[in-house]
């Protein structure tokens, strides 16, 4: 078996640095790289994409970034719905044929991961072509990955086994995987994007201090789904939820009252008000 | 399509790869070590081994950077505004607004230096004021303290001094409590990534977010493994700012959001919790502080009436009294590494009204907890790897080709190797003696209007030069006749911009000349514009990250020590030119050239620069320049590690290799810079100046003490009227204007602008989804931010990472775009210091107060508006 491009993304390292959409566009930008691609136009192309989330509500939050790329799919809808003008490298690749391709704007719409963009100058659809041309020419890392100052995006040349090996022991997933487009773009702590963490504070009313050691259940339908512990700031966070299950959450300190609420976290996580723990 | 050739570059936030093909830049690629390459350093600390990535993390700006070689906006050739007729009418209400004609590199020299001998017969010496962006291009040759420095030496002109606007408070306070004036107030930081890896357990970053601020500065992402690693051995991470900010997004485990000007509160507050309970190191500060006795009688409230407790905190700074606490308990029991600023120093919280004290605060807390002793330090996280400071290479400070003693740090050790037989020479009228503006000021300037500050600027020598005070005209010279403005637009950073547009167009001079190599914000305004190339187009030599002077050894901020031969990688484009070649045209109308030139060319000049360091002694001139770069090879193992401030904590010599305080500033080569000593809580120099009668009522003689903001939460009717605080921070995706706008890539970078309908990127405020509620706005909105200084319109970013009454926006747009009269009307292009005050941070501290800034902001109904401000 020959080694085939992947690319992993870890959603805990990426900070939105930009240094990828940057490399991106230095490498397309005005730069032809026949036969993979003709040149990205000055301005408006986006091959790499950085969505933004933020989770929870101040003064509890965290912020999430995902950079997304053509996911070179193994069984990608684009190629077929391409007649031919996209096609997979024995490496994995999925190029667009500049040269077949040209004229054909519904191809933009092919892509489920919104991966493909028109470029009006050149009349032809275009996106990251994993940087082919660099890869042939023995660069060990295409350019995004290249630049990444952080670590976040991490490309590996590796055969179709070890690469199982290694999705199944780091827990990466992929991006929508219910497409059923086999994905060679993998992502290490998806849990950030795709679910959710209830957070909150306690302190005690006695004497206003933060309420460290509660032991903190969630719980959904009666049976508890999670545990936490406050730190000494009060704190607690319970991540990888359901966005749009309600939950109750449970907070026990040792000589006070229990306090329970309840919680139906959004897609966009929840912190809870501030709960006061009062003497039992 | 030609062969591929490829070279090397160094930019303001790091060194490239150039791939050229037919005379055109292809890509910049960070630059990556290969295997004949110094190896790199590793550290044991708590049973692991920790060692850098063998290639440059530099800044996005500079990945990008080809697309501000070729932008769009690039001057091509010398301009003439149309209506400028310098033998008629010069027409200057005009600027701005009337437009330009190409003229010839001739008519254009011939027009400066006609104007400069005019000047000079008519008006003697210095009536040409000067003054250069703060970081355009780098290298040791072309940067301002270089070419353009021998220039201004040779015509005699009187600078502008710049205020020391990242740092601030530290020098205008903080020196005042620990000296340390070497590095205007900073702290030294080496051998602290070994020492924190090994001991700390715990970091508080207190208006510091170095994953934005490229470490401190220039140093791109170099230190963010060593936060990654601290984080990975457990060490918790504390931050203390309004905005959620993106390190805080990286490693935060807790985030406290103070309201602005309300961090002094906070500190005390943890200090009266460790007075009162008593977790605070009493020998330390019994033997190493003065002043400490009188200042716990302050925090405990025994001298005012008011303690300084956790719940008094609270309703100032809106941070809860029980976080207070549990943050100052957990301080206490931990070896803490104080993170204020970027480097040991700086932060925005030093830029902001009665911003002396905040420094104050932050030297206070750290000495409560020992600062000094193994894992407890101030320390920013972005400064301290083991590596050879005794390979000498200059940074850019050291004067370059200027060779100027008195007005660069070229005497310390550069001008004797690089002049060894004479041409070095400074400007006597650039003293205190002769003629000098202060940038703070410049709208002053050109409007004729007389005034006075204290200090020159980077008054860093000794404590007491920043109580000079200065006067615009100085004594027996003229107002500004004619201004030559060197490099990017200050319209974004500098206070009160509409200030700076009128002074263009409603002031005095007579003539404006403008150095810049894009048509961008205030090269808009100039009579003549002068195109510059930038550094791919011209030879040059630098270490990354290098400045030394006041930022002695800030190679430090990055893991390597890179030397950098920066290629002529393409021709200047158009007709543009290197900056030594336009100043060498205009030397030469001068009588100046051989002077200015000592018979070299540009690439002369970088292999003189070669010859007068270190690298002869490691490789040859012409592997150098075929290599393109050298990495210093790290301290040899047999060297010794010697922590910042260690000696100090230990009663010994000093043994960093700091080159302050100077021998002249202590007693026995021990101890700090200040008159006892010792960290001073009651300030020997404030009460020397005091006794002469300078008496700052915004910079008490003991601090820190809490004086509130003169534009803040306690500005009540001001406040009623704009309700929202706004900060200013300093940027991500550029370097202070240097590489916004100018049609860049970086435009398109999602946090840095917003594509707009209209076809225009429009510069991004920052508000809480509380904020924008309760104003109808959402997400994507236009808005208009304003207050009685002016209007700014912005795309909105509502967030959850803003305290709710404050707001955030960089400081740093390069555009200026004003709706309708220049300097009277709403600005498009995000020059959001259109809104903040021009008054000093206190009546003595010549710094700007951009973070102390009220407004308010409303949903943008374009055709409501009527242009005006």
């Amino acid at each position: 078996m020959a080694k085939k491009w992947n690319m992993v993304i870890d959603l805990a390292l990426c900070n939105d640095c930009n240094c990828c959409f940057m490399a991106d566009k230095d490498e397309f930008t005005g730069n032809d790289w026949a036969p993979f691609s003709v040149a990205q136009p000055w301005e408006g192309a986006r091959w790499l994409e950085i969505e933004r989330k933020e989770r929870g509500q101040f003064p509890q939050i965290q912020v999430v970034h995902k950079p997304g790329i053509c996911m070179h799919c193994d069984a990608a809808p684009c190629v077929d719905a391409s007649a031919g003008a996209i096609y997979k490298r024995e490496d994995g690749i999925v190029i667009i044929d500049p040269v077949k391709a040209k004229g054909n704007e519904a191809l933009v719409d092919s892509c489920p991961y919104g991966a493909i963009s028109w470029n009006a100058d050149a009349g032809v659809a275009q996106k990251c072509t994993g940087c082919a041309h660099l890869v042939d020419q023995g660069w060990t890392q295409p350019r995004c990955s290249q630049a990444c100052p952080t670590g976040a995006m991490q490309f590996v040349m590796a055969e179709d086994a070890e690469m199982a090996a290694r999705v199944a022991a780091d827990g990466l997933e992929v991006s929508k995987p219910e497409l059923g487009t086999t994905p060679r773009v993998y992502y290490k702590n998806m849990y950030r994007w795709t679910k959710v963490f209830v957070a909150g504070s306690a302190y005690f009313a006695d004497n206003g201090d933060c309420a460290e050691g509660c032991e903190v259940t969630i719980s959904k339908d009666g049976a508890a789904v999670a545990t936490a512990v406050t730190n000494n700031y009060g704190d607690f966070l319970v991540d990888k939820l359901e966005p749009g299950a309600e939950y109750t959450v449970a907070i026990q300190a040792a000589g006070y009252k229990p306090v329970e609420r309840k919680a139906a976290p959004t897609a966009a996580s929840l912190t809870l008000p501030a709960v006061a723990l009062e003497k039992a | 399509m030609g062969e591929v050739q490829r070279f090397t570059n160094c930019t303001t936030g790091g060194p490239v790869f150039v791939d050229v093909e037919d005379g055109k830049i292809v890509r910049l690629v960070p630059l990556e070590f290969d295997n004949t390459d110094s190896p790199s350093w590793v550290i044991d600390a708590r049973g692991k081994k920790f060692t850098p990535p063998r290639k440059a993390l530099v800044s996005p700006w500079t990945v990008g950077h080809r697309s501000i070689v070729y932008s769009p906006k690039r001057i091509l050739t010398p301009l003439k505004r149309v209506d400028f007729d310098p033998k008629g009418a010069r027409n200057i209400g005009n600027r701005g607004t009337s437009g330009y004609e190409p003229i010839s590199w001739e008519e254009a020299w011939d027009m400066v230096a006609e104007e400069i001998i005019r000047v000079k017969r008519e008006f003697g010496p210095c009536a040409i004021f000067t003054q250069p962006s703060s970081h355009q291009m780098w290298g040791n040759v072309g940067y301002r303290f270089s070419c353009y420095q021998r220039f201004l030496n040779a015509v005699g002109m009187s600078y502008i001094e710049a205020n020391p606007d990242s740092w601030e408070g530290w020098l205008w306070g903080g020196a005042h409590m620990w000296g340390n004036t070497h590095r205007l107030g900073n702290l030294e930081g080496y051998d602290l990534l070994e020492d924190s890896l090994k001991n700390t357990d715990m970091i508080v970053f207190w208006s510091s977010d170095p994953d934005t601020t490229q470490g401190g500065v220039y140093a791109g992402y170099e230190s963010l493994p060593w936060r990654r690693w601290l984080k990975g051995l457990g060490v918790k991470m504390i931050f203390i700012d309004p905005y959620f900010n993106h390190t805080a997004g990286q490693i935060g485990d807790k985030w406290l959001a103070p309201r602005p000007g309300t961090d002094v509160p906070l500190a005390l507050a943890i200090a009266h919790t460790w007075l009162t309970e008593g977790t605070y190191d009493k020998e330390y500060v019994a033997t190493k502080t003065v002043g400490f006795e009188e200042w716990t009688d302050y925090v405990l409230g025994k001298s005012d009436g008011q303690p300084k407790t956790p719940e008094w905190a609270e309703v100032e700074s809106g941070v809860l009294a029980r976080d207070i606490r549990a943050l100052a308990r957990e301080w206490a029991s931990k070896k803490t590494m104080l993170a204020a600023g970027g480097l040991a120093g700086l932060g925005g919280a030093a830029r902001q009204a009665t911003g002396a004290e905040w420094p104050r605060a932050m030297i206070a807390l750290a000495t409560m907890q020992a600062l000094g002793t193994p894992g407890s330090n101030l320390w920013s996280t972005s400064y301290g790897p083991p590596q050879d400071d005794t390979f000498f290479f200059p940074g850019y400070t050291e004067g370059g080709i200027s060779g100027d003693l008195g007005n660069s740090a070229a005497g310390k050790d550069f001008a004797y190797r690089m002049f060894p037989r004479g041409g070095a020479f400074s400007l006597p009228h650039r003293s205190a003696e002769g003629s000098i503006g202060y940038r703070l000021r410049t709208p002053e300037i050109m409007m004729h209007q007389p005034n006075e500050w204290y200090g020159k600027g980077f008054t860093g020598s000794h404590i007491e030069a920043q109580f000079h005070k200065f006067q615009y005209p100085a004594p027996g010279y003229s107002m500004a006749q004619m201004y030559y403005r060197f490099g990017g637009s200050f319209f974004g950073t500098m206070t009160e911009t509409n200030k700076h547009v009128k002074a263009y167009r409603e002031g005095k001079v007579p003539f404006v000349v403008s150095q810049a190599i894009w048509m961008e914000g205030e090269a808009k305004f100039a009579d003549v514009i002068l195109p510059a190339c930038t550094n791919f187009e011209r030879w040059d030599i630098g270490e990354w990250a290098l400045a030394n002077g006041y930022v002695t050894q800030s190679s430090q901020m990055c893991n390597h020590r890179i030397i950098v031969l920066q290629h002529k990688a393409i021709e200047p484009l158009g007709q543009s030119k290197s900056d030594y070649e336009i100043f060498r045209g205009i030397a030469a109308r001068l009588g100046l050239e051989g002077m200015y030139t000592m018979g070299r060319d540009e690439l002369g000049w970088v292999k003189a620069t070669f010859d007068a360091t270190d690298l002869p002694t490691v490789t040859t001139w012409d592997d150098f320049v075929k290599k393109g770069y050298y990495v210093v090879p790290p301290r040899p193992a047999d060297r010794k590690s010697t922590p910042g401030m260690r000696w100090f904590a230990e009663d010994r010599e000093r043994d960093t290799p700091d080159w302050g305080p100077a021998p002249w500033e202590v007693v026995q080569n021990k101890g700090l810079q200040t008159q006892s000593g010792k960290i001073e809580f009651v300030s020997n120099s404030l009460k020397r100046a005091e006794a002469t009668g300078l008496v700052d009522p915004e910079r008490p003689v003991m601090g820190p003490q809490y004086i509130p903001s003169w534009e803040g939460h306690r500005t009540t009717d001001l406040k009623a009227k704009y309700p929202l605080q706004l900060i200013m921070p300093h940027p991500r995706f550029t370097f202070h204007t240097h590489n916004d706008a100018k049609d860049s890539w970086t435009n398109e970078i999602k946090d840095h602008r917003v594509l707009h309908s209209d076809g225009r990127y429009y510069w991004i405020m920052r508000v809480s989804s509380t904020d924008a509620a309760a104003r109808g706005i959402a997400d994507g909105d236009l808005i208009r931010a304003f207050n009685d200084r002016g209007s700014v319109i912005l795309s909105v970013q509502v967030t959850e990472r803003m305290a709710p009454g404050v707001a955030h926006s960089y400081e740093s747009c390069a555009e200026y775009d004003p709706i309708g009269t220049p300097g009277e009307s709403s600005d498009r292009g995000g020059c959001v210091n259109v809104l903040s005050s021009s008054r000093f941070i206190t009546p003595m501290s010549s710094g700007m107060a951009n973070n102390s800034c009220l407004i308010q902001i409303e949903k943008y109904d374009a055709s409501l508006d009527k242009g005006v401000a």
